[in-house]
């Protein structure tokens, strides 16, 4: 009875674009020029629209949210590979992904600022509400990739995560049915190295991400999340097994948090500032600039010029986000229920009598 | 004697707990180095080091489920729930284990744990971190729940949790956390669980609430004197789990009216239990049907709207002057 290996695997990393700019033209995918500067104008927008958010969160005018400033990469390539009748079931840190999913900048600043009425995302966008409660979404993206299969549809789905919510039950209780089931779903974990003070190397004692699909029986790949062509190759690919042989994936995008986890968080307490620098230098709207440059897809006017485009639309954005009257009370009871309940009538027309004896 | 916020009475609690049994450990999501979102468990890294406060995976089954084996195994687990909104993957291993375990094995095996999870609204914040579902919790079997008021409380309550030999469920008002500061001796002192506290004396209404509603209460009832309305009598509930009938049934006797604030959702609220126990040991001396100020049915709004949901001052005096005008 002799011992001897039954299975081995292994799980590789995709790089395409290096941080000089230049890439492997091997593994690039193809991408026209005008794809090219629409992903670049898509990233810059994501960033400004983070930027001038953070700076409503600290006047007050929004809550707490989460920045994906240095994520772009990962996020953008990522739902650059979705057709519109793909599903993407984000978490909550996808500000990025949504609007290029078409849910508007004052919908998502409404949304953050704490009016619910923001989190109505037009069910033909395919795209569901944020998600808070970490790993939770993971099984619902199940649920629509079975749903599209047994509909005969060729979509498929996308969910985003961060490397934290592997470590939930739902995570891996997601993966084993998407396997079970085989499912047309992408599991895009953006594991961005901190759930909030909590490092990976103390998520799990496995080096990487990508490889907890094996136990699953699904493929699992990393790629260099600060790449945006690696992503796009890696999504796209993934996407592809999923349409044509309803094969689930698990994608781990290796990237970096630059920011606080939230607006309410403080790094400073849990990582040094050498480590946050380092990986300042590999930022991914930099590194596809560079490449544009030097193909001649960008100079220093356009840049501006995309620059400015952007701050245009997000003060657009944030002007119409302004004149929106603030929800009425009843919007509490609205949505609770299809049919509005006998006790939650009772409750609204007992809130609305009180304030009105307040007037 | 010091002037602590909740936040800094917990925290010294808990140093002061660990330091007075080494089977005392912390766990949970970023109180280790980070000191805890809110910094309740603040400087115990340091002090203790990661064997005994541990930063934990994201998995708030897996933090109660390994909490509960650490209990039978001899130490006394304190785990944080980041917020209690995120409790309900943990909500199995406390319902089906740490409640049970005991019963299970006829005392062989007891699960001496308490689970620390702020909770509560008022404090503007994201989905899930508003909510007030302690009512969810204290329908277990098994399971002590407890909710402090202030700063000075919470010292006394959480000490008597940790020392409790079965599991203690302790909800921290998140919007309480830093919002006042009483006077907390430095000396380690316990509150018995199961015990209700007199706030303030008055003869014409009882007013009953734990948590973040205590202090809505209180200055209802000396907005009520001011005006000249009734003189209320205030009680603080402290432990939901076991419930202190008593303290509320003598009040409601000496008064013959009640208002019972939360701002958990109405139906089933810990109000309805408070309210049962007054009709089936105090009817024939009520004045007046026991009134409720309560959340809605609904899900807890997000900011915009929160100040709509939440039981203030004002809804609690009208109240009283409802069950004065019965
Ligand atoms: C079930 C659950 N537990 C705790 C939290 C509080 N929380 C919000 S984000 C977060 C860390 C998430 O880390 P990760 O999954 O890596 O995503 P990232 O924030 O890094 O994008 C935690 C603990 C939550 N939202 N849900």
């Amino acid at each position: 009875m002799p011992i001897r290996p039954l299975v081995s695997y292994s799980i590789e990393r995709v790089e395409v674009l290096r941080e000089d700019g230049t890439v492997d033209e091997e593994l690039m995918p193809s991408l026209s020029a005008d794809e090219i500067q629409r992903l670049y104008e898509h990233m810059v927008l994501t960033r400004r629209f983070d930027e001038r958010m953070f700076k409503l969160q600290r006047q007050g005018r929004l809550g707490t949210f989460a920045r994906v400033t240095g994520q772009e990469g990962a996020q953008i390539g990522a739902v650059f590979a979705l057709r519109p009748d793909d599903w993407l079931v984000p978490a909550f840190r996808e500000n990025g992904a949504l609007l290029w999913r078409g849910i508007t900048m004052t919908q998502l600043l409404q949304y953050w600022s704490g009016d619910e009425r923001g989190g109505a995302f037009p069910r033909a966008l395919r795209t569901l509400p944020i998600s808070i409660p970490v790993g939770t979404h993971l099984l619902h993206a199940v649920g629509i990739g079975w749903a599209m299969k047994e509909a005969g549809e060729d979509s498929a789905v996308l969910t985003f995560f961060g490397e934290g919510a592997t470590s939930t039950g739902d995570f891996s209780e997601a993966l084993n049915m998407a396997g079970v089931f085989q499912v047309p779903v992408v599991f895009f974990c953006q594991n961005n190295q901190y759930a909030i003070s909590v490092p990976f190397t103390r998520q799990t004692a496995a080096p990487t991400v990508a490889q907890k699909a094996l136990g699953y029986g699904i493929f699992g790949v990393q790629v260099d999340g600060n790449d945006v062509f690696a992503v796009y190759r890696a999504t796209r690919e993934a996407l592809e097994r999923a349409r044509s042989g309803k094969e689930p994936t698990l994608i781990e995008a290796h990237t970096y948090r630059v920011t606080d986890h939230t607006t309410s968080d403080d790094a400073r307490r849990y990582r040094s500032d050498e480590e946050v620098a380092a990986w300042l230098k590999r930022d991914p709207i930099e590194r596809l600039a560079h490449y544009m440059r030097a193909q001649g897809f960008l100079d220093e006017a356009r840049e501006a010029e995309i620059a400015a485009e952007a701050d245009r639309k997000v003060a657009e954005a944030v002007e119409a986000f302004e004149s929106i009257p603030p929800p009425e009370p009843e919007e509490i009871f609205r949505h609770v229920f299809a049919q509005k309940t006998r006790p939650l009538e009772e409750q609204e027309a007992a809130l609305l009598a009180r304030w009105e004896r307040r007037r | 004697m010091a002037r602590l916020n909740m936040v800094e009475a917990i925290d010294q609690c808990l140093l002061q707990e660990m330091q007075r049994d080494e089977r005392v450990i912390v766990l949970g999501e970023d109180v280790g180095r980070d000191g805890g979102v809110f910094r309740v468990t603040e400087g115990l890294f340091e002090r203790f080091g990661p064997q005994r406060v541990i930063d934990t995976p994201l998995a708030e089954s897996g933090i109660v489920g390994m909490a509960i084996g650490m209990a039978i195994a001899g130490f006394r687990p304190v785990a944080e729930i980041q917020f209690s909104g995120f409790a309900y993957p943990a909500y199995d291993q406390l319902v089906c284990h740490a409640a049970r375990m005991r019963n299970r094995s006829r005392g062989e095996f007891t699960v001496p744990l308490v689970v620390r999870t702020p909770y509560g609204g008022g404090i503007r914040a994201l989905e899930h971190h508003s909510e007030s579902m302690e009512a969810v919790f204290v329908h277990v079997p098994g399971l002590k729940v407890v909710v402090p008021a202030d700063p000075y409380e919470a010292k006394g309550l959480l000490a008597s949790a940790v020392r409790d030999p079965d599991p203690v469920i302790f909800f921290e008002p998140a919007r309480v956390y830093r919002a006042i500061r009483t006077e907390v001796p430095e000396e380690p002192y316990t509150i018995p669980l199961g015990k209700a506290r007199m706030v303030r004396e008055g003869r014409d209404v009882t007013l009953i609430a734990w948590g973040a509603q205590v202090r809505i209460i209180r200055e209802a009832a000396e907005r009520l004197a001011a005006e000249g309305v009734a003189e209320a009598e205030v009680v603080d509930l402290r432990t939901l789990s076991p419930f202190d009938h008593e303290t509320v049934i003598d009040s409601v006797k000496k008064t013959g009216r009640a208002v019972v604030v939360h701002e958990a959702p109405r139906t089933g609220g810990f109000g309805a239990e408070v309210s049962a126990q007054i009709m089936e040991r105090a009817v024939l001396h009520l004045e007046a049907p026991v009134v409720r100020v309560t959340g809605f049915d609904t899900v807890p709004p997000l900011a915009k709207l929160e100040d709509y949901y939440q039981p203030d001052v004002e809804a609690v005096v009208e109240a009283v002057r409802e069950s004065l005008r019965f």
